[in-house]
């Protein structure tokens, strides 16, 4: 994992002290609401329905232990001792107090955390494949890289008032876990004829009201130029973007607007000017970076016959196949603990679960910890002969349900609960479905599906790449759900189509059920709900959902 | 004599701006629209001293060569989210090897500071908050992770 040196220390904590003191000038009258907007924004606090919330950045979605236990304790002091994990792997706080948020920012410097740069029109904190580093599919890390983007990206005076939010991600594996399609810029790491790493830069993904997936505008970068390249594309956005209007800021209206090859044109004169200068990556500055990311002291194990492991429980079997998955390094197992227990809003995580898990992350593992876009977690090394007894622990920590990748796993954003832009709630229609659908052989036999849920077209829940894709919208001021078929995430990413008219709270698990029905009908041998969606097309869960 | 901010220091500066785009002034020592400037160069510089400002969707590269002949460029900020200004100040400092002074006007504000230096500022007319107090904020980072006028390697360079 990466460390602070002491370059890194003293900004983060001037970073603290600056944010102390425009706080209080703030306090003091001396700022305005509107100024102190992009201030405190990009120091993760923004102002929600209930009070500020409060986002903390989890670069690349990677934690230790001791982090865990800082979270913990933050939540307790300073919150209602629990917190939530987002859809860009951060950690978010419900309800802390403004003029708490320089301690807090203080004690999160303490174990090398900070919220920079989580809110506002600024570049976010880069994402990447939760399993990066231990994918047994993975071409290279990505968190090197990630980290390099972190540090290029933290405070950069030219970017810090972008049109819009700019979310970069990278995925080194074949098949992405990282969104990278739905990203103002998605990286994916890929090894050239030669055997070289390069980059295929995409560019105007987005998700919110006008969903749009990348365009492929660099098919083979090389890694040293890869921040003069990032520079190139964010400078022609900063100038060029939209204004005006809010809705149409972000890249993607941009790269619409003048054509990805328009686009590319731009960047690559812009590219021109700094190519090979100063900002170009040196040999020992990639090094640096992936000095912090070799593998740890993995013991020489065989692989162990997962199929005989499975024998010692049928829950324990079911846990196995769904809430593992493989990893690189012999006599290990990659493990997801599923945030989604039923009553309890997708990604919410106690105190108490944090400091236990961080017990687990050093006796099952080397003390990191993952987190996920799935709003889950991960323990990433665990010893395949030890999983047994970490499923027994994880049990009883409520977070061994055995749904990873099925209709129960749903990703859902705050919602109406608690978010002020809502149409609708969504945490109850994530409760309400997870309660229809308790039969776990049921949703077995349902295979891979996502579940997405949107409170509003902000999609923060991701709805529009969900293979079941739920909106809240407002019928005449009353909450509606507007459901939609067919969506995905990967390379081969694409956006759902809409069923039809918008149904009432109620009548959500009812269609969810139709839609489920219809696809258990008409699939073929295997076939998952996507494939089949893909295949048949959208009429016959339409005549089925409205009959 | 208003002051402004020049080289962190306070200073009392006899430049005004004249934002009408279609009427000349009467004297020199104003800082311009580029659009009055293209169209009367001759007369504008026939009144003294002249300098020119860009709104924030005038880029620099409207300029041209014609960069060279100010000893002061301005760029105004009609709002502080408005970043483009940013861009056009590294622009006119790494791509046009501007050497004169370079100065944020309008909405811009005093938490800006440090970055709008790093992005190739030197001067200040700073409107919304106290100018005194203003001067801590170039000092709110003393190290950064990118280059920039001042320091022209990035930190993994130095590192
Ligand atoms: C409750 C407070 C929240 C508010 C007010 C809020 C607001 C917004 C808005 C306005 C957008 C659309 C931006 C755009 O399209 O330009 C957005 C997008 C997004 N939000 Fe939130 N959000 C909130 C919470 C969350 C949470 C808790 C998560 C994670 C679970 C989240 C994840 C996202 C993601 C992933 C997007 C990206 C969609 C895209 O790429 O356009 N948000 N949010
Ligand atoms: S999708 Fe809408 S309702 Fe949900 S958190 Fe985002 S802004 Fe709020």
């Amino acid at each position: 994992m990466y460390t602070y040196d002491h370059f890194d220390r003293q900004i983060v904590s001037q970073r603290v002290a600056q944010f102390r003191d425009q706080t209080l000038r703030y306090l003091d009258g001396k700022i305005t609401d509107e100024q102190f907007l992009p201030l405190r924004l990009q120091n993760g606090l923004y102002i929600q329905r209930l009070a500020p919330m409060m986002r903390i950045a989890v670069p690349y979605g990677t934690l230790n232990a001791t982090q865990l236990r800082k979270l913990a304790h933050i939540t307790r002091k300073y919150d209602k001792g629990y917190a939530h994990i987002s859809t860009r792997q951060n950690v978010q706080l419900n309800w802390p107090k403004l003029e708490e948020v320089p301690d807090i920012l203080a004690e999160l410097l303490e174990v090398e955390m900070h919220a920079v740069q989580t809110s506002g029109n600024c570049i976010r904190n880069t994402t990447a494949d939760q399993f990066s580093g231990v994918a047994a599919d993975e071409v290279e890390d990505a968190r090197p890289y990630c980290e390099i983007i972190r540090q290029w990206s933290t405070f950069h005076p030219e970017f810090a008032f972008l049109p819009r939010k700019f979310k970069i991600a990278v995925c080194g594996s074949e098949s992405d876990r990282a969104a990278i399609m739905m990203h103002d810029i998605g990286l994916q790491i890929v090894h050239d004829a030669d055997g070289n790493t390069a980059f295929k830069v995409f560019v105007g993904g987005g998700l919110g009201r006008t969903p749009v997936i990348g365009s492929l505008i660099h098919e083979s970068l090389e890694p040293k130029h890869l921040l003069t390249y990032l520079e190139a594309i964010l400078r022609v956005y900063n100038q060029l973007g939209r204004r005006d209007n809010k809705f149409k800021a972000r890249i993607k209206i941009l790269v619409r607007a003048m054509g990805a090859d328009t686009f590319k044109a731009e960047v690559e004169k812009e590219w021109a000017h700094i190519k090979d200068g100063e900002l170009s990556l040196t040999t020992d500055e990639i090094n640096r970076a992936k000095s912090f990311f070799v593998p740890p002291n993995y013991a020489a194990l065989p692989q162990q016959d997962m199929q005989a492991l499975a024998l010692e429980s049928a829950d324990f079997a079911r846990w196995l196949q769904h809430n593992t998955h493989e990893h690189k390094v012999s006599g290990y197992r990659i493990v997801t603990l599923a945030l989604k227990t039923v009553g309890v809003a997708p990604g919410d995580i106690t105190a108490e679960q944090f400091e236990a898990v961080a017990d687990l992350s050093e006796r099952y593992g080397f003390g990191e910890i993952r987190s996920t876009h799935q709003q889950n977690l991960v323990l990433p090394d665990v010893k395949q002969a030890d999983l047994f007894a970490l499923w027994k622990e994880l049990v009883e920590l409520e977070v061994a349900s055995p749904t990873v990748g099925t209709l129960n796993d749903i990703i859902c954003c705050p919602g109406g609960d608690f978010c002020s832009l809502a149409n609708a709630k969504s945490i109850p229609i994530a409760e309400a479905i997870q309660r229809r659908f308790d039969d776990i052989d049921y949703v077995y036999d349902l295979g891979e599906i996502e579940l997405n849920i949107s409170g509003c077209m902000n999609a923060c829940g991701h709805h529009h790449i969900g293979n079941i894709g739920i909106l809240g919208v407002d019928k005449k001021g009353q909450e509606f759900y507007q459901v939609s078929l067919g969506g995905s995430q990967g390379l081969d990413a694409s956006l759902g189509s809409i069923l039809g008219p918008s149904f009432a709270q109620t009548e959500v698990p009812d269609v969810i059920e139709k839609v489920l029905e219809t696809y258990v009908n008409l699939r073929q041998p295997e076939e998952r709900f996507l494939d089949t969606f893909r295949r048949v097309g959208i009429d016959p869960f339409k005549e089925r959902a409205y009959a | 004599m208003p002051n402004i901010i020049k080289d962190q220091q306070i200073c009392d500066d006899n430049w005004q701006v004249w934002r009408d785009a279609e009427t000349l002034p009467e004297t020199g020592g104003y800082i311009v629209p580029l659009a009055l400037w293209q169209s009367n160069k001759d007369a504008l510089k026939a009144l003294g001293d002249v300098a020119v400002f860009l709104a924030s969707d005038e880029s620099p590269k409207a300029l041209g060569a014609d960069i060279a002949e100010f000893e002061l460029i301005a760029v105004d900020f009609p709002k502080f989210a408005d970043g483009r200004g940013f861009s056009y100040g590294r622009e006119l400092r790494e791509q046009f090897a501007y050497k004169g002074e370079l100065r944020a006007i309008g909405d811009f504000m005093r938490d800006q500071l440090y970055f709008l230096s790093r992005c190739g500022f030197n001067s200040f007319a700073l409107e919304n908050s106290d100018i005194e107090e203003s001067l801590a904020s170039f000092k709110d980072f003393s190290e950064s992770y990118q280059p920039s006028i001042d320091q022209r390697l990035p930190l993994f360079r130095r590192r």
